[in-house]
């Protein structure tokens, strides 16, 4: 604005760049990391510029897995980290888009009761009640299925209170049009009010899918199996041998497949990320 | 605020609403009743047979150095991050205000760790400061620093710190931004007019016109380092060395996992509990104050 | 086609509220009928209640000879053009007509030629496939009547559709408006709280106040015989001048039976006075102070005092400061401001109230 001079500019983009520097170094280095051979990591003296291991140990990551650790190899982890993630986010649109239409377009008895059951959700993280779900979960016997990895994450009132946001920044009228055109509960949830949310429901998945893919104690405590592990408990475990030992730049390059899908998302979708972070978090 | 017109369906609406009810009674209510109703059993080493002992499993909890020591560690850890994510992401966010030609570039850049995982997060920054392999261990240690998080408590709790601050950063920046953005240009502008030199202005317009996106952010930071954090933490250090980085999270885990102490990791799930709901009260007493995104 | 009867409708909210206190009306078959009053006057609810879009807590509403107190607004063979028009604004312009339609089971090629029927009346036929917001705020009200005319309904809804336009497209689509109505000669109810496009659009104006009917008629006939104060100040703009009859200086000048009722409110149209020293035979003269002046070009509005006045009547709306007189004069020569002028008005131009405002008597 005024003092638009280039002076302050300059001090800008410095700031600018050195946050982006900071940003991005640890990630930067995992990448060197994931492309030199074992030796060379370990050795503590990795230069820094890619090495030309870089295939192999991408190769050995995604299809052989450790030697020293035997763990399974991350194609299977990533295969149960998409299933979950996209379970989770699919999952909670499902169900909190259909309790956000009871709630806003229906009268009924207890609805302001179903309405505070849901919302009262928000303020119990999995985590404070952590041992309790894992043994409920264990009695229904979905320890090690996907259902015992999704199902709990999904119950949470932030979609539901999304879509209720939503829901009222519809226009009366447009349910008034649609009745004397004839449209019952079913007709105008499908022709209209569902077309009209594509861009909420969108800007949801992409919120639920950094938030399914990057879950971490609920995965820990009810996956026993390796088959079953999603890819963040699986980079924990490459490490949980000996540090010393264990392979770090096999260990690196499943970091990097890791933050590949939701950083991929976050960037390529950002419109839609920005929007679904600032109205869920409301 | 209500609708008006509505749909006069009267079994409809109950069957919409079950999906929801039935999941979140089954993985929600049933636990935390649970919780709350271990709180206050004890059981044997095998799990066979549980007594009720009403509140021992609370005093016992606070007859317990470690639990003050978690929630010490719970308080320096909460502030260090939050106050460092916060400011570090103000300094970020005001100069992304500014009008220049690359912002959008730069926002773009800022944003995406929030997408790495807690856990991924932690890895990222113990490979770069593990004490033998470390890239950034031998110029610490090259200053005549004993460098080791490994060893010691407060190069444990710096580099937790550290790696929850770096990944918590992108998410105040981007609601920092918007807190920026959503202020009208002619008001810095009549405090322009007025003599407000930049710096003046930042701290007599701009900074009280964003506090309630500050004060948003501050309740949300601390609601993440309490839960969120539980990957970093463990993928860092596992809650060492000797418990110092063992927040009140991670000692629920730590005592019902390790421990196996189910009656005493329940009553202090309970106790975090009555946290997370006087925190979340504050949040939303003052959210209808709240600017709107 | 049919007639639309309202027999002592009334609607109470739960809170406790009337929001309309009986209404009884007729529209005729073909009859294009206008429901006028200021905001939170009823009108609009009652339209709704009329569509089925609120509950009917009294009395009853017939479309055709069939009571629909209970009838679902799908069924009520009605069409509604909304104030907001209400298009899906996912829907082409095609489907947003086409939707109605399908939803009753039409056939497609039925479908078709109906909405290119309504698209060439309204000359919508190049904007067919395309997206609400694509299409300027007169094209969108175009569509929403479309969207009513493609159903070939019993009878028409209007609430307030010309209002989110411009003047000057308010004015054109107005007479769009009477001239398709016209020609379709299909029952119609229009809501509007605008005095012109009741006047100009009626055949027969119902002008409501708090829930309740102050006078229905044929607009020109409330124009000369309004049955309330509140009608006389609400019809007709600048609104009519009221004055109590309480100074001597209008009591004196009243004569045979005006004169009886004498404690009374006088009205009188601003275009019913002349500026002159004469006073005909039973008019009224009065003596000004002109305050301000507004030039309009074909007409000059002469805003004064009146001397020795006392106290106005509390008439809303349009209501003007106690004492002040509005006379509207052709062309554009008038007084100076400061002026003292005098004014009359014939004797058979004084519309004369009760002195609660509440009946008309001479």
């Amino acid at each position: 604005m005024v003092e638009h001079r280039p002076f302050t500019d300059f001090i800008a983009y410095a700031i600018l760049t050195l946050g982006v520097f900071i940003v991005a170094f640890p990630v930067y280095l995992a990448l060197i990391a994931s492309t030199h051979d074992a030796a060379t990591v370990v050795g503590g003296h990795m230069p820094a510029s890619p090495g030309s291991q870089t295939l192999e140990n991408y190769y050995r990551a995604v299809f052989v897995g450790g030697s020293r650790t035997s763990r399974e190899p991350v194609a299977n982890m990533l295969i149960n980290s998409f299933v979950s993630a996209i379970g989770i986010a699919l999952g909670k649109i499902f169900i909190s888009i259909l309790s956000a239409y009871a709630v806003v377009y229906f009268r009924f008895p207890f609805r302001k009761t179903a309405f505070w059951i849901i919302f009262i959700t928000l303020m119990l993280p999995v985590e404070v009640r952590i041992y309790p779900t894992y043994k409920v979960v264990a009695d229904l016997k979905m320890l090690d299925t996907y259902a015992g990895l999704i199902l709990p994450l999904i119950a949470s009132a932030t979609g539901t209170l999304l879509f209720r946001q939503f829901f009222m920044t519809v226009p009366d009228e447009l349910l008034e049009a649609s009745r004397i055109d004839g449209a019952g509960p079913f007709r105008f949830f499908w022709d209209t009010l569902l077309p009209l949310s594509i861009t909420t429901i969108a800007a949801l998945f992409v919120i639920q899918f950094i938030y399914g893919w990057n879950q971490y104690l609920w995965p820990l405590l009810i996956t026993t199996k390796d088959s079953m592990q999603t890819i963040v408990i699986g980079i924990k475990k490459m490490l949980v041998t000996s540090d010393e030992l264990a392979e770090w730049q096999l260990a690196m390059a499943t970091a990097v497949l890791a933050m590949l899908p939701p950083v991929a998302v976050v960037i390529f979708m950002q419109r839609l990320f920005v929007r679904g972070l600032v109205q869920t978090e409301k | 605020m209500e609708k008006s017109t509505v749909f006069n369906n009267r079994l409809l609406p109950y069957l919409l609403l079950l999906p929801q009810l039935v999941i979140t009674v089954v993985f929600f209510y049933w636990p935390a009743s649970q919780a709350i109703w271990q709180s206050f059993l004890r059981e044997d080493a095998f799990g066979l047979v549980s007594e009720f002992v009403g509140l021992e499993n609370y005093q016992a909890l606070f007859a317990q150095p470690e639990y003050y020591r978690s929630m010490l560690t719970t308080v320096i850890f909460s502030t260090l991050v939050a106050a460092l994510s916060l400011s570090i992401a103000l300094l970020f966010a005001t100069q992304a205000d500014k009008n220049l030609k690359a912002a959008p570039a730069y926002k773009t850049l800022m944003i995406w760790p929030y997408a790495v995982a807690p856990a991924v997060a932690g890895v990222l920054w113990f490979f770069m400061f593990q004490p033998s392999l470390g890239m950034l261990s031998r110029p610490l240690r090259g200053m005549g620093l004993d460098w080791n998080p490994l060893l010691n408590e407060n190069h444990a709790m710096i580099l937790v710190v550290m790696a929850a601050v770096w990944k918590q950063i992108s998410y105040n920046f981007l609601f920092f931004l918007a807190g920026l953005q959503a202020i009208p240009r002619s008001v810095l502008e009549a405090g322009a007019i007025d003599g407000a030199r930049p710096l003046r202005r930042f701290w007599t317009i701009t900074f009280p016109l964003l506090s309630p996106t500050t004060f948003f952010l501050l309740v949300v930071n601390i609601v993440y380092v309490f839960f969120d954090t539980f990957g970093i933490i463990d993928a860092v250090t596992g809650g060492g060395p000797a418990g110092a980085t063992t927040t009140m999270v991670y000692k629920v885990y730590a005592d019902g996992r390790l421990g196996g102490d189910l009656g005493g990791s329940a009553a202090q799930s309970v106790i975090l509990m009555i946290i997370v709901i006087a925190l979340t009260a504050i949040q939303f007493r003052y959210v209808e104050r709240k600017v709107q995104y | 086609m049919a007639n639309v009867t309202l027999r002592n409708v009334r609607k109470t909210y739960a809170g406790g509220f009337e929001a309309i206190k009986g209404i009884d009306f007729e529209v005729g078959d073909g009859q294009f009928c206008v429901l006028v009053g200021p905001s939170g006057c009823g009108k609009s609810t009652l339209l709704r209640m009329v569509a089925g879009l609120e509950t009917i807590t009294g009395g009853e509403i017939d479309i055709g000879g069939r009571v629909v107190n209970q009838i679902e607004p799908a069924d009520r063979d009605i069409a509604m053009v909304f104030q907001n028009y209400a298009l899906y604004p996912h829907m082409s312009v095609y489907n947003n007509m086409a939707y109605g339609l399908r939803n009753r089971g039409m056939a497609e090629a039925e479908i078709k030629t109906r909405v290119e029927e309504a698209a060439r009346i309204l000359e919508l036929g190049a904007m067919l496939d395309r997206k609400p917001r694509q299409l300027s705020g007169g094209q969108r009200q175009r569509v929403a009547m479309g969207r009513a005319i493609v159903r070939q309904p019993k009878v028409f809804l209007f609430d307030e559709p010309l209002s989110n336009l411009d003047a000057k497209l308010r004015i054109a689509m107005r007479v769009e408006i009477r001239k398709l109505q016209r020609r379709l000669s299909t029952t119609s109810i229009y809501v509007t709280h605008d005095q012109l496009e009741a006047m100009t659009l009626a055949d027969i104006l119902v002008v409501m106040n708090g829930g309740q009917v102050e006078q229905i008629g044929n607009p020109l006939e409330i124009y000369q015989k309004p049955a309330t104060t509140f009608v006389a100040s609400f019809i007709g703009a600048p609104p009519m001048n009221l004055m109590p009859l309480r100074s001597d200086e209008l009591k004196s000048q009243l004569t045979g039976d005006i004169r009886a009722s004498a404690a009374g409110i006088l009205g009188i149209r601003p275009e019913d006075f002349v500026i002159s020293n004469e006073r005909g035979a039973g008019g009224v003269a009065l003596g000004l102070t002109v305050e301000a002046i507004e030039r309009v070009g074909a007409e000059t509005f002469v805003y004064g005092t009146r001397q020795k006045e006392e106290q106005g009547v509390a008439a809303t709306p349009g209501e003007l400061p106690p004492g002040e007189i509005i006379v509207r004069i052709p062309g554009a020569v008038g007084p100076a401001i400061g002026e003292r002028i005098r004014v009359v008005a014939a004797g058979d131009k004084l519309h004369l109230f009760t002195a609660d405002g509440r009946k008309r008597v001479g």
